[in-house]
């Protein structure tokens, strides 16, 4: 099998300058590099502070990358998602990487089914196709029917991560981008987690992830790489 | 790929000795929205003027695709085209809801004023086409013959998107479109606002001060300053990590909830 990978990050490098604290520089990560190849779900580790979410947020396009290549495949074509152009950025949102973080935006006034089959529309479900596939995973993560007309901005921590799970897991995309997605889930929600990942991993859908329960770590990882290999160096 | 549908190069502003607008270059694709923040006096609702031809540039001009695909450079327009342009393809939603209605005629009239504009006639079709603008906008049908002057704020922010959006305009300008209003109003006009903006596929020019509307909004972010594009990107980029000082100080400076 000749696959290429999915993403594909080359010497990125990371610094924070807080101009409100007298121009401070904070360095994240230096010379980052590693790929990921479809069906595989590479593990970020390393404890707190180590730049793992910061490096899954670089992939994303939510923070820039100073230095280095953050290519990410889009057909035949790769983006580098450092240089691309905003509207480039968002084509491979909409197309490409799906990204969960641990917290739900809230959009006032919009019902829970509805937030995550509009994840699923705009990445190209049609809308009876996202309907369905929002109401299977919002029962199979255990998100109780009576709550689905009602906008997800008064759920408890657990119940808002299970909505943007499903909105995260609604799409076919190549790529999906997790931050902690079993943070504040009970055991069973996390084996349902689990079991999704695995559903995607046998898609050959790409995953980054981010666990810091080592028992889905292990259960879910094709490998893990160390970040703290990356650590800048000390000034 | 197309061409932007609207493009500025290097447009500039002065008001006496006050540089509003230094040299701003944009575009803007169809479909995409834009929000410009910065502070009061940043220069950003002169911007805004500007690209909506409201306000004549010392400097720089604005390009504009119309429907037949022809690109054309908006001060060359006759004001006859420019009247035509601004009644249909475009809209304008005001900050002060005054400033963008009619206030002395009714709601059913203010939406129907502008298919007239556009050659409409038939009384029965205005006014069912008009009722259809005013439920999407959720204003009770009882309200059509009422004069805007007896609605509230929200209300009448909700009249005046119902008034630009009913010729189906391909860009619509907004000038701080929620300022103002009650926190629960203005929950609701920025979802309405997002949902007609993605059914419509609508091109937006958002100004506002409000970094928590950008965000909700636009896909793309400029931040001004004295007159200034001082950093652009995507808005979540912009936002979650900001680079110049100033924009720095913008998104530290707002309180959460």
């Amino acid at each position: 099998m000749n696959a290429q990978p999915l993403v594909q990050l080359n010497g990125v490098s990371k610094t924070f300058t807080l101009h409100l604290r007298g121009g401070a520089r904070l360095d994240v990560v230096d010379e980052v590099s590693f790929h990921v190849m479809p069906g595989e779900c590479v593990v970020l580790g390393g404890p707190s502070g180590a730049g793992k979410s910061s490096l899954l947020k670089i992939v994303y396009g939510n923070y820039r990358c100073d230095h280095g290549e953050v290519l990410v495949r889009d057909g035949e074509n790769l983006i580098d998602v450092a240089l691309a152009e905003p509207r480039r950025v968002l084509a491979l949102r909409r197309n490409v990487m799906g990204y969960v973080s641990q917290f739900l935006r809230v959009i006032p006034r919009v019902g829970t089914l509805d937030v995550v089959a509009a994840a699923g529309r705009e990445s190209g479900l049609d809308e009876k196709e996202a309907r369905g596939r929002a109401r299977s995973l919002l029962s199979e993560l255990n998100v109780p029917e009576r709550m689905w007309d009602l906008p997800p901005a008064t759920f408890s921590g657990g119940e808002q991560q299970r909505v943007n799970i499903a909105r995260g897991f609604i799409a076919d995309l190549p790529l999906l981008l997790l931050d902690e997605p079993t943070a504040s889930l009970d055991a069973a929600n996390r084996n349902v987690v689990v079991r999704l990942i695995e559903e995607k991993k046998a898609r050959g859908t790409a995953i980054v992830g981010i666990f810091h329960d080592e028992d889905v770590r292990e259960r879910v990882a094709s490998r893990v790489v160390d970040v703290t290999r990356f650590r800048a160096k000390a000034a | 790929m197309r061409g932007p549908l609207l493009r500025a190069c290097n447009l500039r502003k002065s008001f006496g000795l006050l540089t509003a607008c230094a040299d701003i270059s944009l575009d803007l694709h169809e479909g995409e929205v834009l929000a410009v923040v910065g502070e009061s006096g940043s220069g950003k609702s002169t911007l805004l003027g500007l690209l909506a031809s409201e306000i004549r540039a010392d400097a720089g001009e604005v390009r504009y695709r119309f429907r037949d695909g022809e690109v054309r450079e908006l001060q060359s327009l006759s004001e006859a085209e420019r009247r035509v342009l601004t009644r249909t393809d475009w809209g304008f939603i005001r900050q002060d809801a005054t400033q963008g209605l009619r206030m002395p005629i009714s709601a059913g009239g203010n939406v129907g004023e502008r298919l007239m504009a556009i050659g409409q006639r038939h009384y029965g079709n205005i006014r069912a086409t008009a009722s259809d603008w005013l439920a999407r906008v959720e204003i009770d049908l009882e309200r059509i013959d009422d004069s805007p002057k007896t609605f509230s704020g929200g209300m009448r922010q909700r009249l005046q998107i119902a008034r630009n959006l009913v010729t189906h305009p391909r860009l619509v300008f907004m000038d701080e479109p929620t300022s103002g209003l009650d926190v629960s109003v203005q929950a609701r006009l920025l979802d309405l606002i997002r949902g007609l903006v993605s059914e419509l596929g609508l091109a937006v020019i958002i100004v506002t001060h409000d970094l928590a509307v950008a965000r909700l909004l636009s896909h793309r972010m400029m931040v001004m300053k004295g007159g200034r594009v001082i950093e652009t990107g995507l808005t979540d980029q912009v936002l979650d990590d900001p680079r110049e000082p100033y924009t720095q100080l913008l998104v530290s400076s707002v309180l959460a909830a």
